[in-house]
């Protein structure tokens, strides 16, 4: 991860201390991280500091309508831009509404620099109005966290923080500034030469590990890659490497839902996602296959199914810049901790040296072949309803050659949208995968927006997630930032009421979406502009109007209720247990119905 | 490991997903955690033990080198090697953590233990409180008519054999460290 420096570094300084406010060394350190956008909301904690925003322009602050819009849209613009994303909220609420973005971010590795104002420090520790313990709400929660009590040593920690939250595996870091450090006056200093001797990711690979993988790359006959989250985070040149390692190889490729967009999905390699919803030959090739290579993914329960099933007769090879990851839930074979670029670069150079003549992979692309002819995500079209399904194949379909990025919310959509939406670039794809947060996209795509104002955001959304932070809709109005949330609306808590037919012998409690507003005037009333269809042969037309209107829109698409998200791997299963067509409602056994 | 509703492994029933590494047997470790001794480091290491449900058996905790901020957590805990792995890894990850030594009592490592115990009594008992006190090389540290407060050091287990044969002479009370360790020969750990 690197942070790119948009804004100029501070004129350079001779030998004189610059002593400013604390308010203002956090102002200045934000610029000269090359911070040019923040999301926030103030509050009698952080006014000093909303004080030293007023009336500069290096830094565009957008306001948000809730703090939890503010953490989701620094994710947003982290993961579109892979510049650490950065919000600013006041003390107590404001820093516990902060709380499921920084969790949010932690699970899936976004680099995120939150400032909380604090009481003053004489009052700590005395309930004061608005006072909680954020260091302790936050500290399992954030990958680091610092409670400032000196001015002089705030400017250190601000740098600290943006090295700790983008280096390694890049996370959520916060600082919390008592009120009185924002108005005390403190000396300056530069990003320069900031370290810290405790924390030194490893970023690059060991050699004899690197042999060892390209030993066994060169001699495996059912290969398959499994990336995810990790390439992306590594930056472009990961992903780079990967396509270059995959030309070299001619091995197939699957991917998490974190790590879409990494390797082109018009790749004829492509196996598409794995994993609970993912395809069928994916899961099946990371059942069947002789040689995994694991590269920035960590085995997550959504992936691996049953774990004592979980591809019995592979080798496997893990990067991964956690050390912590390797071998946590599946034993490897082959651990390698790196950053991905720089281990997909050595394994490149390896292979290469070694000039050998590699296994005929045209039996196992067979297999796959055949696996492929199962065409597990075919679904009943029709010409009454619009299947979800087909309404993402639309959106795609018209949005694909534009420069678009996507978000989703947490559901049944969300698996539609990572299933139907094909990436070809990595950064264009923004989902809460490792969290699971409802109300993720709208706020994600505002950050997202901001990133890029001339892009086409969309937040593909279902309409109970949406209605967790609609809110937002008028922060993309006041911003100008012309989001387009366009909602498969089923009625249900779609994904809750699977579960439910699947498991609970079609009780559906409590999960069907009552009273919901009408989303056209709900557009209206918050300063956007409201579409809906219902009929499959109007849905291009209004998809269209939907791209070309040049504000925020909501898009009430009212899509088949009772349609289920398939492929499934019922939990408790393995790979090679995966539900195709039509769901019975004995699918799970008893010991699966225990697992989430 | 057929029936993924009886989790019989060390992982405990959190989770049936848990499933590779039912066959391990629970080990007790010592572990040195250096950290930096700046504010909250301790909450962060010992959230890291609740959070991700691994054991403690004992903590210590002290500044061992003030000029480098350093200090010096001792951990005793349990776990299948797979758990103690990811014990080390997981506390790797702690920024302010610089350092985690295995230091379990074997050929390479040392661990010691200081306990004070109060005991009241008059008469044998009192006499033969001071007997066994002898043997455990144990110093009497306070003294009264009807009491002593022992000052006694020695490996974990040693303690507790010396606190039960207090049992039945008057045992008060008892406080204990918690164990130190420190690696053997001219190494650092
Ligand atoms: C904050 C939060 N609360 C609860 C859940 C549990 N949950 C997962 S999916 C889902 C239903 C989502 O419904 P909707 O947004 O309409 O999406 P659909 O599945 O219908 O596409 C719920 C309640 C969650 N993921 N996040
Ligand atoms: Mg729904």
């Amino acid at each position: 991860m690197t942070a790119k420096t948009k804004a100029k570094p501070a004129p350079a300084q001779d030998a004189a201390p610059r002593l400013m406010s604390g308010a203002q060394i956090v102002v200045e350190a934000l610029r000269e991280q090359g911070v040019t956008v923040m999301f926030g909301y103030p509050g009698g904690a952080v006014l000093p500091i909303y004080d030293a925003l007023f009336g500069q322009d290096a830094i565009r602050h957008i306001l948000v309508r809730h703090e939890q819009g503010a953490g989701h849209a620094a994710e947003g613009y982290a993961r579109s831009t892979g510049q650490c994303g950065v919000a600013l909220v006041t003390s107590g609420p404001g820093a516990t509404n902060m709380v499921t973005p920084i969790t949010d971010a932690l699970m899936d590795s976004i680099p995120m620099v939150v400032i909380t104002g604090q009481v003053p420090t004489h009052l700590i520790g005395t309930d004061a109005f608005q006072e909680c313990d954020t260091t302790g709400i936050t500290r399992s929660c954030a990958k680091h966290n610092y409670l400032v009590t000196d001015v002089n040593q705030l400017a250190r920690i601000m740098h600290e923080a943006f090295y700790v939250a983008t280096s390694g595996r890049p996370g959520p870091v916060v600082i919390d500034i008592p009120k009185d450090i924002q108005f005390a006056t403190g000396l300056y200093v530069g990003k320069d030469g900031i370290t810290k001797p405790t924390y030194m990711p490893q970023r690059k690979p060991n050699m004899d590990a690197i042999r060892i993988a390209a030993d066994l790359m060169t001699k495996a006959w059912r290969p398959v890659f499994y990336t995810g989250g990790g390439v992306i985070n590594s930056g472009p040149r990961a992903s780079a490497k990967l396509r270059e390692l995959q030309e070299l190889t001619g091995f197939p490729v699957t991917s998490t839902l974190m790590g879409l967009g990494a390797f082109p999905a018009s790749h004829p390699d492509w196996l598409g996602m794995l994993g609970m919803h993912g395809s069928y030959e994916a899961n099946h090739a990371m059942h069947d296959c002789d040689l995994m290579i694991c590269v920035g993914a960590r085995f997550d329960d959504r992936v691996t199914g049953r774990v004592d099933a979980f591809s019995p007769k592979s080798k496997k090879i893990h990067i991964d810049i956690d050390a912590s990851s390797i071998n946590k839930i599946v034993r490897v074979d082959v651990p390698i901790v790196a950053d991905c670029a720089e281990a997909l670069d050595a394994l490149i150079t390896e292979i290469k040296a070694l000039k050998r003549k590699m296994p005929d992979l045209t039996p196992w692309q067979g297999q796959i072949d055949t696996w492929r002819a199962r065409r597990c995500f075919d679904y009943k079209n029709s010409k009454d309803v619009i299947k979800p399904q087909y309404a993402v194949e639309r959106l795609h379909a018209l949005t694909r050659d534009r420069n678009t990025y996507i978000t989703t919310e947490v559901g049944q959509h969300q698996m539609w949208a990572a299933q139907f939406y094909h990436f070809e670039e990595p950064n264009r794809w923004m989902t809460s995968g490792g969290l699971g947060t409802m109300g993720y996209g709208l706020p994600a795509a505002v950050g997202v927006q901001a990133a890029h104002p001339d892009a086409l955001v969309i937040d593909i959304a279902g309409e109970a997630s949406i209605q967790m932070m609609m809110q937002e809709l008028s922060t993309a109005v006041q911003h100008n930032l012309p989001v387009k949330v366009f909602i498969l609306n089923n009625e249900w808590m779609g994904m809750v009421r699977q579960w439910q037919e699947l498991l609970h012998g079609e009780r559906y409690s409590h999960s069907y979406s009552e009273s919901l507003p009408d989303f056209v005037m709900l557009a209206k009333a918050l300063g956007g502009h409201g579409i809906r269809c219902d009929k499959p042969g109007e849905l291009d037309a209004r998809i269209i109007e939907m791209i070309d209107h040049p504000g925020p829109v909501l898009f009430d698409c009212r899509v088949e209720r009772a349609e289920n998200c398939l492929p499934m791997i019922p939990s408790g299963s393995a790979h090679n247990q995966m539900i195709l067509g039509e769901i019975t409602g004995n699918e799970i056994g008893e010991a699966g119905r225990k697992l989430v | 490991m057929s029936d993924a509703s009886t989790p019989t492994n060390g992982n405990g029933p959190k989770s049936a997903y848990f499933l590779a590494h039912a066959d391990e047997v629970t080990e007790r470790r010592t572990l040195a955690v250096l950290v930096d001794n700046e504010p909250g480091v301790l909450a962060r290491v010992v959230g890291l033990f609740s959070g991700r449900g691994y054991n403690i058996d004992s903590l210590t905790v002290a500044e061992v080198d003030a000029s480098q901020h350093r200090s010096r957590i001792t951990i005793v805990t349990q776990g299948t090697p797979h758990i103690l792995e990811q014990i080390e890894a997981q506390l790797l990850r702690i920024v302010p953590v610089a350092d985690v030594i295995d230091i379990t009592n074997s050929k390479t490592g040392i661990e010691r233990e200081l306990a004070l115990v109060k005991v009241a009594g008059t008469g044998e008992k009192r006499v033969e409180a001071l007997r066994i006190a002898e043997i455990f090389r144990a110093h009497v540290i306070d003294t009264t008519n009807e009491s002593f407060i022992f000052e006694v050091t020695g490996a974990s287990e040693k303690l507790t054999q010396f606190v039960d044969l207090m049992r039945p002479l008057g045992l008060v009370e008892v406080s204990r460290t918690g164990v130190l360790s420190i690696k053997r020969g001219k190494e650092k750990g």
